[in-house]
């Protein structure tokens, strides 16, 4: 790759409808060579409708996105040559072995016989499968299959990977592997465009985090950034009837509410004096706490201190 | 550009579907066995009867001649109607999306679908040959005359399996898949496959006579009875390019096609 500070990705005034519903609504973002960039968001605000549209599987509607410094839209094939993507569904082939799928790969990568054979070899032990290589996928695991995945979009050395929700539905160790593999990628030089659902896992791979809710943007910077705006998560406060629930809503200062549970989340940023506040505050309303928790900072939480109100949680929109 | 690559990722594509057919084979086993217990039906149970008919007395023995190559067709429409399944099966995958991100000829996983299917055609097609021989099909057709019966079946199974390769993108869900290739089962009795058109009601003998198995199939007859094939020969392999052509830019299309272009 060239020493040129030209941007590995680039997307600006993105947008993309289904129907009458607005997935992204105007989307800039730029990602820079050689870093790993993270899309944050709640199931169904367009991660995946994102990584699609830059993999060049589904077409935008509107704005100019480059990928290796090619237009998806009208050079597809040029950014197919530098990229290689993981899609948050499995695209393995079931009936195949571990090392067919990677043969098949290799082959379709236009690798010499030798070569390919070598990175096959290379990538079965540094994914831990040389042992299940001659057994078919079906027998496989969720994390084996998974780390399958990511051999098979690397057997071709792309510049720049598309991770979609790599880790989500692994356990933790599998979790923590897949986290060594991705530092391990970008020690190579290569750019790694990730989705999550995670901000630890945001936290801790990406140089630069954007958050995506409902289409748009809300925030975008480095993980650190976007800590210090959340420093320390919120106080649940739960009520023993919705009068108390009313009552406490009306005295404290902007609430989340969910009438459901009867609860209350203030954000703060978690030092001792805000949970003093708030119970004085409570206290002095007279109001019946039935119990209070402190959290520590996640997605929800970002989502608080940026939109004011809880995550959604709408099902992702399938991959194709 | 891609298309340098057809020839090598269409082998690619090739061996993983020869890889699915060896371990998943209940979907190729049905269309192997259906010709022959069909050829079977025809000739003893309504070949008596219908060889009759042909020529006074001809009976089985003459119907046997007269139904074995519109059973070829039956069994290339057969076994084509399989990658209508395979295609709509394979579509439902996530290693689909994951082609679709590779700089490869794209319509080489559908030109895999279409070989595999292939080699499945051509082991039905022997089967069915053989069992025929076994029954007291007699044809007389010489060396080079067999060797343009292969050919000619061969260009109407690759033009049939790409129609049906098109028909399975074009479906919804597997189960759509498997039955729109279902009137190419048809068309061999809507021929001259089961019976002479001569005989049909002038409606149906009209489309008898100018669809395209109707020639396809009376080349293969010509041929086998080592008689003259005449124009029908023109027509036959006319027919068979014109649907590969078409359907082979609509698969193409079907595929291609990215949601929301």
């Amino acid at each position: 790759m060239s020493g040129a500070r030209l941007p590995a990705i680039a997307a600006a005034g993105l947008r993309k409808s289904f129907g009458a519903t607005a997935v992204l609504d105007g989307v800039d973002f730029s990602v820079a060579t050689g870093s790993v960039f993270a899309l944050l968001g709640p199931n169904g605000s367009g991660k995946t409708t994102t990584v699609n549209i830059l993999a060049t599987l589904l077409a935008a509607d509107a704005g100019e996105v480059r990928v290796a410094g090619y237009d998806v839209a009208t050079e597809a094939d040029a950014v197919r040559g530098a990229i290689g993507v993981t899609g948050q569904f499995s695209a393995v082939d079931e009936l195949l072995t571990g090392r067919e799928n990677l043969r098949l790969m290799a082959d379709l990568h236009h690798l010499a016989r030798r070569d390919g054979e070598g990175r096959i070899a290379e990538l079965l032990a540094r994914f831990e499968l040389t042992d299940a290589a001659d057994r078919t996928v079906s027998t496989y695991s969720g994390g084996m299959r998974r780390r399958l995945d990511l051999a098979m979009t690397l057997i071709g050395a792309p510049e720049i990977i598309f991770l979609d929700e790599p880790t989500t539905g692994l356990d933790p160790r599998s979790r923590r592997t897949m986290w060594e593999i991705v530092r391990g990628l970008v020690g190579d030089g290569t750019t790694v465009f990730l989705t999550t659902q995670y901000l630890e896992e945001a936290d801790q791979l990406a140089d630069r985090v954007a958050i995506l809710d409902g289409g748009r943007l809300v925030a975008q910077g480095a993980p650190a950034e976007l800590k210090a705006r959340i420093p320390g998560g919120h106080i649940r406060v739960a009520f023993p009837d919705r009068g108390a629930y009313q009552t406490a809503a009306g005295v404290l200062d902007a609430p989340a509410g969910d009438e459901g549970s009867l609860a209350l989340q203030v954000a703060t940023d978690g030092n001792v004096a805000t949970v003093r506040r708030v119970l004085r505050e409570l206290d002095e309303a007279g109001v019946e706490v039935e119990s209070l928790s402190i959290h520590t900072p996640d997605l929800d939480d970002v989502f608080l201190a940026l939109t004011g109100r809880p995550a959604t949680s709408e099902p992702e929109e399938v991959a194709r | 550009m891609t298309g340098a690559y057809a020839v090598r990722d269409s082998a690619t594509m090739l061996r993983r579907n020869l890889l699915h057919l060896r371990r998943y084979p209940g979907l190729s086993l049905f269309p192997l066995l259906m010709p022959v217990v069909f050829l079977l039906l025809f000739v003893y149970v309504f070949g008596g009867t219908l060889g009759n008919g042909l020529e006074a007395g001809g009976g089985r023995r003459a119907y046997v001649e007269f139904v074995t190559p519109g059973m070829l067709m039956f069994t290339v429409a057969g076994a084509a109607n399989i990658v209508a399944i395979s295609v709509a099966m394979d579509m439902t995958k996530g290693i689909i999306a994951r082609f679709k991100t590779l700089r490869i000829w794209r319509p080489s996983v559908l030109a895999g679908h279409v070989l595999g299917n292939l080699v499945l055609t051509a082991v039905s097609l022997t089967v069915v040959i053989a069992v025929a021989l076994l029954i007291g099909y007699r044809p007389t057709a010489g060396p080079l005359e067999w060797l343009a019966v292969a050919a000619l079946l061969l260009l109407v199974a690759v033009a049939l399996t790409w129609l049906s390769a098109a028909l399975g993108l074009l479906a919804k869900s597997v189960e759509t898949a498997s039955n729109m290739p279902m009137f190419l089962f048809l068309l061999p009795f809507l021929g001259s496959g089961f019976v002479p058109t001569d005989s049909m009601p002038a409606g149906l003998r009209w489309f008898a006579d100018n669809q395209p198995f109707t020639p396809i199939t009376d080349t293969l007859r010509n041929l086998l009875g080592d008689q003259d094939v005449g124009s029908s020969g023109t027509l036959a392999v006319a027919w068979c390019l014109a649907i590969t052509a078409a359907a082979f830019l609509w698969a193409r299309y079907l595929y291609n096609r990215r949601p929301g272009d």
